[in-house]
């Protein structure tokens, strides 16, 4: 039974992604096969994702792995495979879950579009792939799975493709998480180099165990720090951010997924995989790469969760907050925190789904309005997307005890804290604490308390196929803080494959004040500035220049504009204008040549060696003229000529003799 | 009776059948004129047997002989051409027959 699930644990991304093949090869219009199959292939993946988590939970710190040759080429074979370890068992289970709940919803929300069917194989697909890095037991394969998610993310980014914005949208995404990439790939084949092996775990050999880490030694720095550009395009840190929030231009359940289970997650799944490389000779668990990860990812986080006080587009702010939360995570795994940053990632799957999908909800009832300022008073309107919401917004704020967000945050705080280069990210997440609640309070008052303005005139509550994904998942939020508290850290153990012990003395920290203190603040802060929010911003009218930098995002987007998209521009019209002229005109001059050559020749053909062989005709053709005269036709002139010759003959004869 | 008196007949036979075959634009009197040209050169061998140094042995009449039958056949098929041109052109003057010239 168990060895069965590990060597076969490639089945839970192929489900998903022969259901994606099968739609595609379906017709557009049959509809409910189209959702069936997916939601069909997503409830299997669940299932093996749930036998194999069972697996896992057979002895702490279990992992099995399961190799083989793809191909050789000469002497050297390369090996993937998969493993099956509590890291991947933990995401296969929140990526499946969460997974299904999107693609349930999906079939409420997509309802009316014209290319239904194609979406759901998008999903699909985009779901297989994710799936794909997770099980991975090869940086080739991660790499190849990466990609693919890219790829779906690209398509259902760009799924409205008659929108020029979704096609630019998608386009950017694409572009910007490719430049991460081609860091990740360089590391890749640096690693290869060094270590001979893309493997993780090869029974010691592998390059996540120290007969690989060894073999790489002081370059594993430079390999993580590589592999590490390929987790900022994906999971959006700072520089490379601007592409999450335009990926708000795809159908609503594509950002939730983006957003929660796929896409970027993968980025910080990648850096907790390959965790091993970042803290190879670590002292105090402190290596240069490890600080960068962690420069990064509080400059991500505080950036991110400013800009979100600013914005007015209900997903762009939740957008803003994911990357805030990424950069979150990816401090808690700078400062070691690998299990905290995981379990955050987890927690935040859900609740960032079900904030996501709840947000579509209110898009989907208020007609396709986006902007918070145009909504307002739905609390009453749509009592369970607004009660889900709220639950969703309590675990982004960080609120402790029943919400999973608010232990994972504590439990992320914990780690900085304890971190020993510096104290200054502890108190930046602090920061960035409040300011999460107080976007998050911004947001519900605006979209769910006050009067009613215009786009929620005749919102109305969704049906129930889209309720009910909402339900589960704060449900699946408020269970899953079971598992995460600091009396019984079950997760935390499984994670660090150690065994948990319940303590409820641990449960009271000084931690869980100060963050209470925090959110509460926060939220305060939050009620007393937005209880009465108009049409303005309160912000906007007490610091407009602050809040015009806010929500311009700190002029990025025009920053690149000006810098790295002009000069691509730049050298993109220096190529054609060298294209053009340069390479055209030596190409032109070679074509010259060629073509004076051939007039030459032809000259010579004409002139030289034509006249001789005109000449010659022109002198058979004359000669046979004159000889052709000869033949008369005429008989007796022909006997004429005979006899006349036997007379010349004759006197001739009679001469000589 | 001399061998020169015999020569100059035949010349004489030799031209008159040249001057016909040259001459007449018929083509049967061409054929005649040629038939006289061959009597003549037939007339040359009988001539010369008949005054060489072994007139007993019959060599010359003998050729004259096959030139005689031969000149019968070559007269057949002459005579034969001239019917089928005939038929085929109307006409029997040989310088409308001028069909091979080059």
């Amino acid at each position: 039974m168990s060895s069965w699930i590990v060597t076969n644990v490639w089945l839970i991304p192929a489900v998903p992604l022969v259901a994606s093949l099968i739609i595609l090869s379906l017709a557009n219009s049959r509809r409910k096969a189209a959702a069936g199959l997916a939601v069909f292939g997503q409830a299997i993946a669940l299932t093996m994702s749930i036998l194999a988590f069972l697996l896992t939970l057979q002895s702490p710190g279990f992992r099995a792995f399961h190799n083989f040759t793809w191909f050789t080429f000469g002497e050297q074979a390369l090996r993937i495979g998969w493993v099956l370890d509590p890291l991947a068992a933990a995401m296969l289970m929140m990526i499946t879950l969460v997974g299904l709940c999107i693609f349930v919803f999906s079939i409420g929300y997509m309802a009316a579009d014209k290319d239904f069917s194609r979406f759901f194989a998008y999903l699909s697909f985009f779901s297989a792939a994710m799936l794909g890095v997770v099980i991975a037991n090869s940086l080739l394969l991660l790499f190849v799975c990466w990609e693919l998610v890219g790829l779906a993310s690209y398509l259902l980014i760009g799924f409205w493709i008659d929108r020029p914005s979704a096609a630019a949208a998608a386009k950017k995404a694409f572009i910007t998480t490719r430049i991460g990439d081609i860091g990740f790939f360089l590391g890749i084949l640096w690693l290869y180099h060094s270590s001979g092996t893309l493997l993780f775990y090869d029974g010691g050999k592998g390059c996540l165990e120290n007969g690989g880490l060894l073999l790489l030694g002081a370059s594993a720095t430079f390999v993580a720090l590589l592999i590490f550009c390929g987790a900022v395009g994906k999971s959006g840190q700072f520089p490379l951010h601007v592409w999450l929030p335009d990926a708000m231009e795809g159908p609503t359940p594509v950002s939730a997924l983006i957003h929660a289970a796929t896409m970027v997650a993968a980025g910080v799944f990648l850096v907790a995989r390959v965790y091993p490389l970042f803290s190879f000779g670590a002292i105090d668990g402190v290596t240069p790469s490890l600080t960068v990860v962690v420069s990064i990812g509080v400059i991500t986080a505080l950036m991110a969760s400013l800009i979100a006080l600013a914005q007015f587009d209900i997903k762009r702010i939740l957008a803003y907050s994911t990357v805030s939360q990424l950069g979150l995570m990816m401090v808690s795994l700078g400062v070691g925190g690998v299990a905290a940053g995981i379990m955050h990632l987890i927690a935040h799957g859900f609740f960032k789904a079900l904030l996501f999908l709840g947000a579509g909800s209110v898009i989907h009832s208020t007609h396709h309005e986006q902007d918070i300022r145009k909504m307002g008073g739905l609390r009453w309107v749509m009592p369970v997307t607004f009660l889900t919401y709220a639950i969703g917004m309590m675990n982004l704020s960080g609120v402790p005890f029943f919400f999973a967000g608010g232990w994972t945050k504590e439990e992320i705080l914990h780690a900085t804290g304890h971190w020993k280069l510096s104290h200054l990210p502890h108190y930046l997440m602090l920061a960035g604490v409040v300011l999460t609640a107080l976007y998050m309070t911004r947001q519900m008052f605006y979209v769910f308390f006050g009067n009613k303005r215009a786009a929620s005139e005749h919102a109305h509550e969704s049906p129930r196929v889209m309720t009910m994904p909402l339900i589960v998942l704060a449900v699946c939020s408020i269970v899953l803080s079971m598992v995460l508290t600091p009396a019984w850290p079950w997760l935390h153990s499984y994670l660090s494959g150690k065994q948990p012990h319940f303590d409820v003395a641990l449960l009271i920290q000084p931690m869980l004040f100060v963050s209470l203190v925090l959110v509460a603040a926060g939220i305060g802060v939050g009620c007393l500035i937005y209880r009465h929010a108009r049409e303005v911003d309160p912000l906007a009218q007490a610091q407009p220049a602050l809040f015009r930098t806010l929500e311009n995002k700190f002029w990025l987007d025009e920053l690149y504009d000006r810098t790295v998209v002009a000069l691509a521009r730049a050298a993109a019209r220096w190529s054609d204008w060298m294209d053009r002229n340069v390479w055209d005109g030596l190409v032109r001059w070679f074509g010259g040549l060629g073509q004076s050559f051939g007039i030459l020749t032809a000259n010579f053909d004409e002139r030289g060696i034509n006249a001789g062989v005109d000449e010659t005709t022109a002198g058979t053709r004359g000669l046979g003229r004159v000889i052709s005269a000869w033949h008369s036709g005429q008989v007796q002139t022909y006997l004429a000529t005979v006899a006349i010759g036997m007379l010349v003959l004759l006197i001739l004869y009679a001469w000589l003799t | 009776m001399t061998l020169s008196i015999l020569l100059v007949v035949s010349a004489a036979l030799f031209c008159i059948g040249l001057l016909a075959a040259l001459s007449r634009r018929h083509a049967i009197y061409i054929l005649i004129g040629i038939e006289l040209m061959l009597a003549a050169a037939n007339l040359n061998f009988v001539a010369f047997w008949r005054f060489s140094s072994q007139p007993q042995q019959p060599t010359g009449v003998m050729v004259a002989i096959f030139s005689i039958a031969i000149a019968a056949a070559e007269a057949a098929v002459g005579l034969a051409l001239v019917i089928a041109i005939y038929r085929h052109y109307r006409t029997t003057n040989v310088d409308k027959l001028n069909q091979l010239k080059g």
